[in-house]
This record gives C-alpha cells, sequence and structure tokens, in this order.
C-alpha cells in the first residue's frame, strides 16, 4: 500500500442547453427587474485607454449554418497587455476597461458583436512574447463542454508570425481559422471572426 | 521547470463528455472533430474576470421571490447549498455562480420553449450567488419539474438546474448542471448520458439534507462544485524569474 493522492476531480461539464440566457442574460429574454443589466454587454467606456474596436463573427455548424442560440464570452488584455485580474501579478490594468464581454449569438443572423480595444502583447510561458489576442469562449445547446479558442489580427502579421502559440499549429492553413479579417465600419476599425466547428475551415480549439 | 510553476492541472478529459456523442444529436452537427491544440496555461487562461457583491442584487439568491408579481413562485420549496473547492480540495472564495432553470411544471421562461406545461406568473427562473470566504454559497429556489425535450420521440430531462461558473482563471470557467438525489431518470437522460463514467455522474448528483432543511419553509440540496486544481508553486516566483 501506498499513501493515497487526496485530489479531487473537476466537475464534469454539461451543455449550457438552449435556455442558457435565462441565467446569463435574463433581461435579452424578457426576464428583467431581477437585475439591473446583464453582465458584460459593455466592455469600454469613455476613459478606457487605447484604439477603438469592434468585434463580430457567426458560429458555424457543420452544414454551414450560424448558431443563432449560443453564448459567446471575450477575455483579453488591455492596450498595455495588462488583465483586470487580482491574478496579474506584472502590474495594474487600465481601471476603465472590463477585459470580459459576454454577447447572446443574434436570434436571427447569429452574429455576436463586442466594442473593445485592441489588446497589447502578452508573454508565452517563456517570456516571449504573444502576438495580440482575444481569448473566446463558446458554450450552447449542443456543445457538451465551452470552447476556448483565440482572436488573433490580420493587420498584426510580424507579431502572428513569431507568435508561439500560433506556431504551436502544425498546419499553417489552421492558423489562418485564428485570424480576423479586418474592414471598417462607421469610422471603426472591424474584425470579422468567424468559427467554423466543423469541415475544412474548422477553428482551432484549445485544451487550455 | 519554472514555466510551469502554478499553472492548472490538466482538465480530464475522458471524466468529461466529448464533444461528439450521437444519442444527443444536436452535438453531431456542433462538435469539433479534430484534435485540441494543447497549449501550457499563459497568462491569458490564468488571468480571469472578477465580480464583486456590488454586481448582485437582493434577491438574486431568491428564486422563490426575486421574479413574483403576486405571490410566491408555485413548488417544492428548497435551499440549495454547497461549496466551491479546487481538485486540491480548498474553498475558492469570491466565485459567481450563475443558476438557471425551469419553473415546477418543468417549463422554462424563454422564447424557443414549446412545452405544454404552464407558466408560473411568479417564476423567472434565474439567480445568483458569490461564494463566500470558505467558498460556500447558498439560495432558496422551488424544485423543477422534468421535461420532454425535442430529440429521439420519448427523451425527458430530469429535473436539475443549469450552473455557470467562473473560478478565479479563465481556464476555470465551467458550465455544468446539478441534479436531484433519487430521481430515476437520471439514468435515462442522453445528456446525463454525455458523461461516460458513472462516478462522475454521481458528483452531479445533489443530496438531500435533512441537517440544513428550513422549519416549516424549504428542503435542502447540499451540492458541492469542484473546479481545476492549481500546482503549489507559486506564480509570483515565475513572474520573478522573468
Ligand atoms: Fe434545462
Amino acid at each position: 500500500m501506498v499513501q493515497r493522492l487526496d485530489y479531487l476531480k473537476e466537475s464534469p461539464s454539461q451543455t449550457a442547453g438552449p435556455y442558457v440566457h435565462i441565467g446569463t442574460n435574463p433581461n435579452w429574454v424578457e426576464i428583467t427587474g431581477v437585475w439591473n443589466g446583464d453582465l458584460g454587454l459593455v466592455l469600454v467606456g469613455p476613459d478606457t485607454k487605447g484604439e477603438r474596436i469592434l468585434v463580430t463573427g457567426r458560429i458555424f455548424d457543420g452544414l454551414g449554418k450560424p448558431l443563432n442560440d449560443a453564448l459567446v464570452e471575450i477575455w483579453q488584455a488591455d492596450a498595455d497587455g495588462l488583465h483586470n485580474s487580482p491574478e496579474e501579478k506584472r502590474g495594474r490594468a487600465d481601471p476603465h476597461f472590463a477585459g470580459w464581454g459576454r454577447q447572446p449569438t443574434h436570434r436571427e443572423t447569429g452574429e455576436f458583436r463586442f466594442e473593445t480595444v485592441k489588446p497589447g502583447r502578452v508573454p508565452y510561458v517563456d517570456g516571449r512574447p504573444m502576438a495580440p489576442h482575444i481569448t473566446v469562449y463558446i458554450v450552447a445547446r449542443g456543445i457538451n463542454i465551452g470552447l476556448h479558442t483565440r482572436l488573433y489580427f490580420a493587420d498584426e502579421a510580424a507579431a502572428n508570425a513569431e507568435c508561439p502559440v500560433l506556431n504551436r499549429i502544425e498546419h499553417p492553413a489552421r492558423r489562418e481559422t485564428l485570424v480576423a479579417r479586418r474592414g471598417e465600419e462607421g469610422g471603426l476599425p472591424v474584425y470579422t471572426f468567424d468559427v467554423h466547428l466543423q469541415g475544412h475551415h474548422e477553428t482551432v480549439f484549445f485544451d487550455v | 521547470m519554472s514555466d510551469h510553476k502554478g499553472s492548472y492541472f490538466q482538465r480530464d478529459r475522458d471524466w468529461h463528455p466529448p464533444a461528439y456523442t450521437p444519442d444527443y444529436k444536436t452535438s453531431v452537427l456542433r462538435a469539433p472533430r479534430q484534435a485540441l491544440l494543447s497549449l501550457d496555461n499563459t497568462i491569458s487562461e490564468m488571468t480571469g474576470p472578477v465580480f464583486g457583491h456590488d454586481v448582485l442584487g437582493p434577491r438574486d439568491d431568491d428564486l422563490i421571490t426575486n421574479w413574483a408579481k403576486t405571490g410566491d413562485a408555485i413548488g417544492q420549496r428548497i435551499v440549495v447549498h454547497g461549496r466551491v473547492l479546487d481538485e486540491n480540495g480548498r474553498g475558492l472564495p469570491g466565485v459567481l455562480l450563475e443558476f438557471w432553470q425551469a419553473n415546477a411544471g418543468g417549463r422554462y421562461r424563454h422564447h424557443k420553449e414549446t412545452y405544454h406545461a404552464a407558466l408560473d406568473p411568479n417564476f423567472g427562473g434565474c439567480g445568483r450567488a458569490i461564494t463566500a470566504q470558505d467558498g460556500s454559497y447558498r439560495f432558496r429556489t422551488i424544485k423543477p419539474g422534468a421535461y420532454p425535450w425535442p430529440n429521439r420521440v420519448n427523451d425527458w430531462r430530469p429535473a436539475h438546474i443549469h450552473f455557470s461558473v467562473f473560478g478565479h482563471a479563465f481556464a476555470q470557467r465551467l458550465v455544468t448542471q446539478m441534479y436531484f438525489e433519487g430521481d430515476p431518470m437520471i439514468w435515462q437522460c442522453p445528456i446525463v448520458g454525455t458523461i461516460p463514467d458513472k462516478r462522475a455522474v454521481e458528483q452531479l448528483i445533489a443530496a438531500l439534507d435533512r441537517q440544513n432543511t428550513t422549519h416549516m419553509d424549504a428542503l435542502a440540496y447540499k451540492f458541492d462544485i469542484v473546479l481545476r486544481g492549481r500546482r503549489s508553486t507559486l506564480f509570483e516566483n515565475r513572474m520573478e524569474g522573468n
């Protein structure tokens, strides 16, 4: 006999289901007055530092149909590469930037949309800088365990080329699934990040 | 070795449901088919949003009254309580829990709901809590009903409460469901059945807790939630080394 390791097991995941919005965005499903506003709708305010950007996209199933019942969360560093989190030990992040956002995908179009700032660079575990990125987390009916991925920026080609995480992806074509294309909307840069759950363009998802 | 200090334990993907589970039909077109990219925890995943008590309203932890219009919600009154722990067995303070559920008849207040059971005009179905210093939480609600759902023609969900959990790091983010001790329908449900190991399912079944009932008010169920644990070496050391 040896001594016993007494670690607990992580609680297993279950799907968020079709009614996830009742718990996360009750005002969006007309359950109003329980709390003031749904969390995560606004990331930036008038005093937030950094370049304003829009981030938008859709999540496609294996037949190319956008999910109109999903929930998307983003988590990112501020313009200087610091996170608004007690676990951030490198400095104090911009107090006017939440860094976390959450949106249901649109009931008809399946689109999600965040107004945020372009994040600064954050070091990898060995200290090399990663390219600017936004962590994306997706739950929905039919997804048994939440999906983690990352949005990178098409206009950061040099940083992307040396990003230690992007370079972990064996096939260059698959790296491209994480790069949001840049456009413009109402004077703001808009980055479109379409997520493909299956198929030739299946997005790279992470086991973080 | 300094690369890995303080990172989170690798997620046991054999304990969680896999993505592709054909008995739960919606997963067939929504399950990624490629291997996940395994990634050492970086600062992007080892940090996460934290929510203060200022986000909570006074009745977020009482679903019996938080959407009441003319009186209390109808149904078996229950208290759900427990602790949020990590895999090291430590209570985790400051964890935001969001929960949602059907009413006592099994009906959700949602535009996509098609079940015939009646809406309860006094029941919304959402609540929130933030764990105390020892990881404990508590809320009051009514026991949700079972409901049929479009999968195979005669599939019913066992009574359950959905939970969304924010730990201290985005790597700990978890969405799951709580079931009730003694419910035979747990073992007939294709969504429960996505979890391969019976012991893992049992981890989601709340125990009837007669020691914590509220006199002449509510039964109690105890439900502990475990989030990923973390290597014991301090994160700060790693940063000093950089
Ligand atoms: Fe449900």
